[in-house]
């Protein structure tokens, strides 16, 4: 810190950093608050002394087992959820040009949903450790369609992208409904499941999504320099001498494994993949790269913020996160593009 | 002057909070062919789009024929006043002649969608700005130049004694740069008020009756070519020397930008020859 | 009064009388009426078809006024009413969106994208999980919520004047937030009330009356007129504001007008059946395909509207024998087919 207070007046440049690199250090403190909140706050809030003895130590006490069987999992779960939607919003955006591009939009979400309802309706899956093969399978298909039909031909455009995941999320929410008027004790299961929530998720379910939440993560940040060529446009991005259609298709093998598996884990939540990378841009501007480790951090803290306070305002029954998300993501969202010009990216 | 039928008093525009100009007045001389010159970003097309209400200034009014132009209904101005806009949206799907038809808009009412009159205007637009050729053709599918002569046609359709014009000759090639030129002081002799935004000092100089010139959001000076036109005030103006000499054509100003290059390198000619 | 109809070579033609003149579309008037025609056979394929089958002869005898008791207790009680709900509700859609997607400049702002079908659920699930309301109490409570949600919208949208590209913008980011309270709604509810008010959210014209028929029919009866009177405003405003302004288009009144009619339509059309999607999404585009008009023209997407939800109508009832589907699935499933057919064969999809 000492190097930056005694630098020079700084120069735009330098400022610009000097506010990257601050704005992550808060980043990563709030996240820290977060992950401690998330541990320490339930229907039975235990001190967060207390947590971080029984963490390191399990002493066979109704805390210990509360902090290693609920909700350590839980927050875990929540880490790992966050960073996906906050990177696969970001990466879908960098890909499709679009602000507005999120993986709800795009159908992957929906696509994740579809195979749950198969499952349970047909093949009579009741857990959520089941949920997720199904969930990962349904999220790769659609994203391979929705490439296929908004992402290939000669001209491919942000528009039929969107238009492409449009027309899928409405043929799959037919199917969707088709199945859940005939079937109705599928409808009940799959209405618990469809609001998005970490309750009732074991840590299984963290062991069995685990590797895909890592190759995301690990191909999404290999990917940020890339990303900032595409967003120079196709043809720059052509003559700077990257690859835009290899760098497409791997962007959403990236964006199926972080949407799958987090989808799979905790249902669909939408929004977090919109506000993440808007927020990360108000703070760093355009540079993927940035935006992408602030999506890191800035994923999960919001992420675990809701379930927080999911728990905390209709205690002791419980918000499911995908609504609180929700609920805090559309008004931030709104403002936003009241406050700012609307800046394609 | 203060009766001229287009005038803007004391009007302050800005764009949501970046002022532009300030306390601004200008008087459009009746029937005469106007041109506003200036360097990029002083608020010449600024002007314009307050001129034509699209733009509210923030405060002071335009005024028509001694009203305020915001008080009259938009069709009542819409019929004396039309203007081509800087970049208009190109919209999907709709060929040359169904565009320039829509410029008949004001003139048209429920029970009154097409009357002869209607089909005469937009034919005659179209003979003008020479599209009658491209008729069929989806605007989209237009080159810019093209597109430029039907946003022209469009504006001309409209029929207004007064018409205002952003850039006219952007996009278009020498020729029909002229040509648009040439039809504008055809309409001007033909009695309408003209008022145009160019680039060109030449182009200015040789075709208007009166040269605004804007620097900063101000209006430095406005009068005939002739009399504003002079190197002092390009230099002024446009930060460049240069000398300003006798059309050979027209005998209008002509202005013709000093060597600053070969000089800097002092390459001049003579340097060269000696 | 000398009428003369002039045939032009761009498929125009004039027909002037006296002081009144209107340039006219040939293909899309044929188009309009075609889709009329269709709707109207596929009105009359429902009426003779359900659990008592009644010939074509009987169902017109009634229609006429002389059937016996038994074919007009069918007609009239049973069938007739979603009919004319179905053809009514299309109508408004058909409307509706071409008159949204017309304003947004967007194909995809259509009432299901601007948030409006969202809020008209959240109105109706409220009224039916939380104030346990039924019937007309579920069509007030839509109307309300549809109504309310649209002027959130515009004043969320309004910075001096409305940009369409933000009215989109705010519709997505409020329909976000009624979607999380819907799916929490259901969440919550007994599994009874939730699949209830599940069927309700997918839209449906089963056992509709004559109450929805007076709803939809004073809905489409009152703003339809005004909406195609509008409709040379619409035309100007989808060259921008800028232009419209220039040609003397009051464009800020012309916006809400237009605005608050598309909203009443798909209002009126959400309370008698539930929000049915995708008919006032694919609606505007696949007419203005057919009639090859340069701007998907309000009531040819009417008749669209009305064509696709008989023709879907007739599709659920009949798709899985013993089992009445929701008309919701089937146009959803249509209209997303729709969609990916265009993407695959048009070059100027994007644009329609």
């Amino acid at each position: 810190m000492t190097a930056v207070l005694t630098a020079p007046p700084a120069s735009p440049h330098r400022q610009r950093a000097r506010r990257r690199w601050i704005g992550f250090a808060v980043a990563v403190a709030v996240l820290f608050v977060a992950l401690a909140l998330s541990i320490a706050i339930g229907s039975r809030t235990i001190d967060l002394s207390t947590v971080w003895r029984v963490l390191w130590h399990p002493d066979g006490s109704a805390e210990s087992a509360i902090v290693h069987d609920l909700r350590f999992p839980r927050t875990v779960l929540g880490l790992g959820v966050g960073a996906a939607l906050g990177l696969a919003g970001t990466v879908m955006q960098a890909l499709t040009r679009n602000p507005l591009a999120e993986p709800g939009l795009l159908g992957v979400n929906l696509g994740a949903s579809t195979a749950v309802v198969v499952a349970i309706a047909f093949l009579g899956v009741t857990t959520a450790s089941g949920y997720v093969w199904f969930a990962f399978a349904g999220a790769a298909l659609t994203s391979a369609a929705v490439f296929a039909l908004g992402g290939t031909g000669r001209h491919p455009t942000p528009e039929r992208q969107i238009l492409a995941g449009v027309s899928i999320t409405a043929v799959l929410g037919a199917i969707v409904w088709a199945i859940l008027v005939l079937r109705r004790e599928a409808f009940d299961r799959y209405r618990h499941w469809d609001v998005g929530s970490f309750s009732d998720r074991d840590s299984a379910t963290v062991t069995q999504i685990l590797p895909f939440l890592v190759a995301g993560v690990v191909l999404t940040l290999v990917l940020g320099r890339q990303l900032n060529a595409l967003s120079l446009g196709d043809e720059s991005a052509t003559s700077l001498g990257a690859r835009p259609a290899r760098i497409r298709a791997l962007g959403l093998l990236a964006v199926t494994l972080l949407c799958g598996a987090a989808t799979a884990a905790a249902g669909p939540i939408w929004f977090l993949g919109l506000a993440v990378p808007y927020a990360a841009r108000m703070i760093v501007g355009s540079d993927q790269r940035w935006i992408l480790a602030y999506a890191v951090i800035l994923g999960p803290a919001l992420l675990l913020g809701a379930d927080v306070l999911g728990r905390v305002l209709v205690a002791p029954a419980e918000l499911p996160v995908g609504v609180v998300t929700a609920f805090l993501g559309a008004p931030l969202f709104i403002a936003l593009c009241r406050r700012r010009r609307l800046s394609s990216l | 002057m203060n009766d001229a039928r287009l005038r803007a008093e004391d009007v302050t525009l800005a764009y949501d909070k970046r002022v532009v100009a300030e306390h601004l007045d200008v008087q459009i001389a009746d029937g005469s062919f106007t041109v506003i010159v200036g360097p990029n970003a002083c608020g010449k097309s600024t002007l314009l789009k307050s001129l034509a209400r699209v733009l509210k200034p923030q405060s002071g009014a335009v005024y028509l024929d001694g009203q305020a132009i915001a008080s009259y209904p938009s069709k009542q101005v819409a019929k004396q006043l039309g203007m081509l806009p800087q970049s208009p949206i190109v919209p999907g799907g709709i060929v040359v002649e169904e565009l320039v038809a829509r410029g008949r808009f004001a003139h048209q009412r429920l029970l009154k969608q097409w009357s002869p009159e209607d089909e005469a205007a937009v034919t005659e637009a179209m003979r003008l700005t020479e599209v009658s050729d491209l008729a069929d053709r989806f605007v989209d599918e237009l080159s810019g130049g093209q597109r430029q002569r039907v946003w022209l046609a469009m504006a001309l359709a409209q029929q207004t004694p007064i018409l205002l014009l952003d850039e006219p000759t952007t996009f278009l090639d020498l020729s029909h740069q002229f040509e648009v030129l040439d039809l504008c002081a055809e309409l001007h002799e033909q009695g309408r008020t003209i008022v145009a935004v160019l680039h060109d000092l030449n182009h200015a100089c040789r075709y208007a009756t009166e040269l605004i010139v804007m620097k900063a959001g101000k209006v430095i000076a406005q009068g005939a070519p002739a009399e504003v036109m002079t190197a002092q005030q390009v230099e002024d103006v446009f930060a460049m020397p240069c000398r300003v000499i006798d059309d050979p054509e027209t005998g209008t100003p002509m202005v013709v930008p000093a060597d600053r290059h070969r000089r800097r390198g002092a390459r001049t000619p003579e340097a060269a020859r000696a | 009064m000398t009428a003369t109809l002039e045939k032009r070579p761009a498929k125009r033609a004039v027909v002037r009388a006296g002081a009144f003149s209107v340039r006219l579309y040939p293909r899309a008037l044929i188009v309009g009426v075609v889709l009329v025609l269709i709707a109207l056979t596929m009105a009359l394929v429902n009426l003779t078809t359900g659990d008592f089958p009644v010939p074509v002869g009987e169902v017109l005898k009634s229609l006429a006024g002389k059937g016996t008791a038994g074919t007009d207790f069918i007609v009239y009680e049973l069938r007739l009413p979603r009919v004319l709900v179905t053809l009514l509700v299309g109508l408004a859609l058909g409307a509706s969106g071409a008159v949204f997607q017309s304003l947004t400049r967007n194909p995809l702002g259509s009432p299901d994208f601007v948030g409006l079908t969202t809020g008209a659920a959240s109105g109706a699930l409220i009224v039916m999980l939380i104030v346990g309301g039924g019937g007309l109490q579920v069509s007030a409570g839509a109307i309300t919520g549809c109504v309310v949600t649209a002027v959130v919208v515009y004043l969320l949208a309004f910075r001096r004047g409305v940009q369409p590209f933000r009215l989109v913008l705010m519709g997505i980011g409020v329909s976000a937030l009624l979607e999380a309270l819907n799916s929490y709604l259901i969440y919550r509810a007994q599994l009874n009330e939730a699949i209830a008010a599940q069927v309700w959210l997918i839209g449906s014209v089963n056992g509709r009356g004559w109450t929805e028929v007076v709803i939809v029919a004073v809905t489409v009866v009152v703003l339809v007129p005004l909406v195609v009177h509008y409709g040379r405003h619409l035309k100007m405003l989808a060259l921008g504001d800028e232009m419209a302004v220039l040609h003397g288009v009051p464009v800020e009144r012309s916006r809400a007008v237009l605005a608050l009619a598309a909203v009443s339509l798909s209002a009126g059309a959400t309370a008698a059946a539930g929000p049915i999607a995708f008919v006032a999404l694919a609606a505007p585009p696949l007419a203005a395909r057919l009639s090859s008009s340069p701007s998907s023209g309000i009531l040819p997407a009417a008749g669209m509207g009305a064509a696709l939800l008989s023709a879907g109508d007739w599709a659920a009832q009949n798709a899985l024998p013993g089992n009445d589907i929701p008309v919701g699935v089937i146009t959803a499933a249509l209209g997303g087919v729709y969609l990916t057919w265009l993407l695959f064969h048009e070059k100027r999809g994007a644009r329609a």
